[in-house]
Order: C-alpha cells, then sequence, then structure tokens
C-alpha cells in the first residue's frame, strides 16, 4: 500500500491533526512504509478465526446505575485552558 | 545505602539501621549528582517526598510498616498523580497537574511507598528508546551514548543507575521488558487485568499492562504484591484474588519445563544476546529444570499485528486532547476545527502522529475489515500459539531484545527498524501472558535480558524462576561504571 500526498491530507483531516506541509512527503513515506509492512498478515489465512479482541475474552463488566461519585466540576475543570461559568469555552460554533 | 535491595532496605528501615527520611535525602542526592547526565526524571518531587518518608518513619516506629513502608520509588509520569504534573512525555501535558491519582499510585501511597519523582518516557508510551520524549531522550548508564530503550526508558535507567531502588513501568509492547534488557535489571510485565489501568493515560488500551523495575526478582515480588488487585474503576480488571508473590520465591526448580521457541533464537539476533541467553538456560539445567524446543509458528505476523492495533486505539484514545478540557490548546483558534487541529498538531510529537495517522487510516470507511478486524484474527491465531505450547512446558524462554542497546540516533528515521526491537516482546502483549526479563550476562560490555513467558496469572512461577537463577548468578548486581 503506498500513501501519496493527498491520502495524508486527507488522513489528518479525519483525525484532526495538524501537520506541517513540508512534513507531509516524510509522513507519506513513512505511512506507506508502515502499511506495507503490516502487509505481511495477507499472508495468513484467517478465513472462520474469530477476531480476539480481549486477551482473556472477558466481556464488559456492568455496575449498577447509581451515582457512586460526587459533583467534582469546579476541581476537574481547574486544569482548563478556559471556563466560564462552569463551562468549557471554544470558538463560536453557531452564527 | 544506594547499593542495597529493596528487601535489605525494608530490613534496614525496620531495624531501625536507617529511616526513611535519611534514605529518601540518599536518594535525592544521587538523582541531583546523577541524573544530570541521564535526564531519568522529568519532576522530582522533593517535598513531598520527605513529607511521606516522616510519615512512613511514623508508621514504622507506631509498628505499622509494611514490606514498602519508606522505601523511595519512582513513577513513570504516565501515571496520574494528584496535584503533581504528569507529563506522559508530551508537550500536549506539559501543563498538565493531574487532579486525582491513578490507582497504582493510590495503590504505592497506601503501601507507604515514597514517590521521589516521575520518570522520563518516550511520548504517550510510543517509542522504542526514550528519543521521543519531548523532554529529551534518556541516555543508558551503561554507555551514555546508547539508549536506555523504552518506552520506560527513564523508569529503567533510574534504577539501573542505582538512583532509586524500584520504579514503575507500562509495557504495551515490551515498554517495561525492553528497557529492563537494555540497562540490565529486571522488569516484570504481569498478566493484562492484574493491575489498573485506572488513570494511567491510555495509548492502546487491550495491550497497556503496568509492573515493576527493579534490581531483583525477590523485588519485583514485592512491588507487584502492591501494585496489583482487582479495580471496578477499570473495565478490564481481572476480579482475582492477588497471590503473595513472596510465598513461592525459593521452591525448587526441579522438574520445571522450560521451552524454547525455534522463531526467537533465528535470524536478526545478535550472537552475542544469542550466546548469553543460552548459557542462562544452561544454568536452569543446572538447577533442574528440562528444556524442551517448541514452536511459535504464528510469530512472524506480531509486529504487523501489533502495528495495527496499536496505532488503531492509539488513534481512539487520543482523541481526547483535543485543547478544550486539558493539556495544550493553541492560541487564538479561528474556529472549532483549527482549535482541535493546531492543538493537536502543537501537542504531538512526530511518532504520536505516525500512529495516530495510521490508527486514523486503519479504523477508516472501507479499510476497517482489511487491517484492524484482519489484525484482531490474527491476534487470536497468535495467541493460540501460545496455548499449545503450555500444554507442554511451563515457562518460555528466550532473548528480550534482538540486541544489545543501540546507539542514540540510530534508527530514529526508520520507524519499522525500530518496532523490530520490540520483536520478541510483542507477541506477549497480544495474548495477554505475564512475562519477565532479568538482567543474563553482557555482549561487548552491554547488558542482555533473559525473557520469561508464563502462563495467565503464573507471575510467582516466574519471579521463582527469576529468583532461583538470581541465587547462582550476579549479573543482576553489577553496577554501570561511574554509578558505583
Amino acid at each position: 500500500m503506498s500513501l501519496d500526498a493527498s491520502d495524508v491530507v486527507k488522513i489528518a483531516h479525519l483525525a484532526r491533526l495538524g501537520i506541517n506541509v513540508d512534513d507531509i512527503p516524510g509522513y507519506a513515506r513513512n505511512l506507506s512504509d508502515i502499511l506495507s509492512f503490516v502487509e505481511q498478515l495477507n499472508s495468513v489465512d484467517t478465513t472462520g478465526v474469530e477476531p480476539l479482541a480481549h486477551p482473556l475474552e472477558a466481556t464488559q463488566r456492568l455496575r449498577p446505575d447509581v451515582v457512586t461519585e460526587g459533583n467534582n466540576r469546579e476541581h476537574f475543570q481547574q486544569v482548563a485552558p478556559e471556563t466560564e461559568s462552569g463551562l468549557y469555552l471554544v470558538p463560536q460554533v453557531i452564527e | 545505602m544506594h547499593q542495597k535491595s529493596l528487601v535489605e532496605l525494608a530490613a534496614d528501615l525496620r531495624s531501625g539501621v536507617c529511616s526513611s527520611e535519611e534514605l529518601t535525602r540518599a536518594c535525592l542526592q544521587r538523582i541531583a549528582g546523577h541524573d544530570q547526565r541521564l535526564n531519568s526524571f522529568v519532576t522530582v518531587t522533593e517535598s513531598q517526598a520527605l513529607a511521606a518518608a516522616q510519615a512512613a518513619d511514623a508508621a514504622i516506629k507506631a509498628g505499622n510498616a509494611g514490606p514498602l513502608t519508606g522505601i523511595p520509588f519512582a513513577h513513570k509520569d504516565i501515571f496520574c498523580t494528584d496535584g503533581v504534573k504528569t507529563s506522559c512525555g508530551s508537550r500536549m501535558l506539559d501543563n498538565f497537574i493531574a487532579p486525582y491519582d491513578a490507582t497504582v499510585t493510590e495503590k504505592m501511597h497506601e503501601a507507604g511507598a515514597v514517590m521521589i519523582g516521575k520518570t522520563n518516557m518516550d511520548e504517550f508510551a510510543m517509542g522504542s528508546s526514550n528519543e521521543t520524549s519531548f523532554y529529551g531522550p534518556v541516555k543508558n548508564p551503561w554507555d551514555e551514548t546508547t539508549v536506555p530503550g523504552g518506552s520506560s526508558g527513564g523508569s529503567a535507567a533510574a534504577v539501573a543507575a542505582r538512583l532509586v531502588p524500584a520504579s514503575t513501568g507500562t509495557d504495551t509492547g515490551g515498554s517495561i521488558r525492553q528497557p529492563a534488557a537494555l540497562c540490565g535489571i529486571t522488569g516484570l510485565k504481569p498478566t493484562y487485568g492484574r493491575v489498573s489501568r485506572y488513570g494511567m493515560i491510555a495509548f492502546a488500551s487491550s495491550l497497556d499492562q503496568a509492573g515493576p523495575f527493579t534490581r531483583s526478582a525477590e523485588d519485583a515480588a514485592v512491588m507487584l504484591g502492591a501494585m496489583a488487585g482487582f479495580d471496578p474503576r477499570d473495565s478490564t480488571s481481572v476480579d482475582r484474588p492477588v497471590d503473595d508473590y513472596t510465598a513461592q520465591l525459593n521452591a525448587p526448580l526441579q522438574g520445571l519445563r522450560i521451552g524454547l521457541p525455534g522463531e526467537y533464537f533465528g535470524d536478526g539476533l545478535d550472537a552475542g544476546v544469542g550466546d548469553a541467553v543460552s548459557a542462562a538456560i544452561d544454568e536452569f539445567r543446572k538447577l533442574g529444570a528440562t528444556v524442551t524446543d517448541i514452536t511459535l509458528p504464528n510469530t512472524h505476523l506480531s509486529v504487523p499485528t501489533y502495528y495495527v492495533v496499536a496505532p488503531a486505539e492509539c488513534s481512539s484514545n487520543l482523541s481526547r486532547f483535543d485543547g478544550v478540557r486539558f493539556g495544550h490548546r493553541a492560541g487564538n483558534p479561528r474556529d472549532l476545527t483549527d482549535l482541535y487541529t493546531r492543538s493537536r498538531g502543537e501537542g504531538f510529537g512526530d511518532e504520536v502522529k505516525r500512529r495516530i495517522l495510521v490508527g486514523t487510516y486503519a479504523l477508516s470507511a472501507g479499510y476497517y475489515d482489511a487491517y484492524y478486524l484482519k489484525a484482531q484474527q490474527a491476534r487470536h491465531l497468535i495467541r493460540d500459539d501460545f496455548m499449545q505450547a503450555f500444554k507442554q512446558v511451563d515457562v518460555i524462554m528466550g532473548p528480550t531484545a534482538p540486541s544489545v542497546a543501540f546507539k542514540l540516533g540510530e534508527k530514529a528515521d526508520d520507524p519499522v527498524s525500530m518496532y523490530l526491537s520490540d520483536i520478541y516482546t510483542i507477541a506477549v502483549n497480544l495474548a495477554g501472558l505475564p512475562a519477565m526479563s532479568i538482567p543474563a550476562g553482557f555482549s561487548n560490555g552491554m547488558p542482555v535480558g533473559l525473557h520469561m513467558v508464563g502462563n495467565y496469572f503464573e507471575e510467582s512461577r516466574l519471579l521463582n524462576a527469576g529468583h532461583r537463577y538470581q541465587q547462582v548468578s550476579d549479573w543482576h548486581t553489577r553496577t554501570p561504571q561511574g554509578f558505583e
């Protein structure tokens, strides 16, 4: 699998990841190398093999739907870049 | 004092030979004197450490001392520490003062251990050389022109240089065992789910597992006893009692069945490393173990499988870093997309970006089946290989890494070659098994690690094998020149 510059730009947009224009050719090369490397997986027949998501094949544990934590909003928002009246601030989204 | 093991220091504390405050000050002095060369710490928490040491001394006086009370340790900077910077080796979290403790942090605190600082690491634990850290590379104390391994490079170098008796690490593809091997110390990755991941900044959630670095297997048993345990706050934590890991340390190895996978001794293994590992396995024969050749036929799939699964999970986990709730935020954003894109672009380094891009691609519409699903299937085959092998043997042994520590910068521009330095450790994470690296000699003056893999929840067996070997070898007591 070989990726070109426009693929890299598209993937970076999907990931909302800013990359420098000068770095795009390098990423295209590295990513192509990595994808060619993982293509070794195609050499093995996995027909009928169950995908393994959890090494111990455990399923997600559920707990009763009850409140277990207090309200720590102010404490947790102390590390936020910008807040106001308990809200996180972002640039205007709706005109 | 810095040449004593954790277990010896704990005995000294209880018998009053020294106080925790004296021991803590001695470690702080070692760090002040030696760490400028190594760069193994991101943050040293001197005042908190001294306060914790005084509390430990009071507990010891009151007769409430456990095996870790008053013992200083270094904490990988991936574990959240309430009120202390938790950077994960990234510019993204350079300003992040964690608002809560990770479960491992809490457990070490409850055990009375004294956190002396936070150690340097590859950015978000992505790397095998500690060169991707925002805070610069860590140097290997055995040769400062070489890497300490990664991602827990700071934790490994700090123990190897005798700055602290023990440290914590995390292992997603080898990040405890490979640096333990390259730095000549003992490192243990427990069974997936044995140690809580709560408050441990996530990289690849189905692979991440925390464990200790120490000089000896005996010390590792004590550390693991404190770190392990069920945690309802980690949805993949396993609800099962914690063994007394020290109970079986001295059991004889008579009849222990060791398997040697042919795949781990083939092309790509440095001859000096292979010789040291073979000599170590001969020692196990003398201790009464039997050695059988086995096969793990899907070994060649493990690195490619990992480099789909890990980046896919990383791209998902790291989407939380968006410049809104915590971490780096770009200045003067034009709009929301610009805020996300530039905060992430400025906050993340190169290797993290590469993995986010690979993972995003592998999970994108039309490619999911070809990459992620295929890799999860290959993962099943890799796990089945181990299950087959454990029908015949108790412990699988081989080299931890294909070579000794490589030069700083040597592999920095070639991601695939860097990824291959974890070729023997990665399959273990995919299968979720426990494994340990112990010092097994030297090649060209640099430490070699012996890799031991056990069946699920058989950490005690690995620690037992490691401890018995360390009774008849002295590799684990060797100290790098300049740090004696």
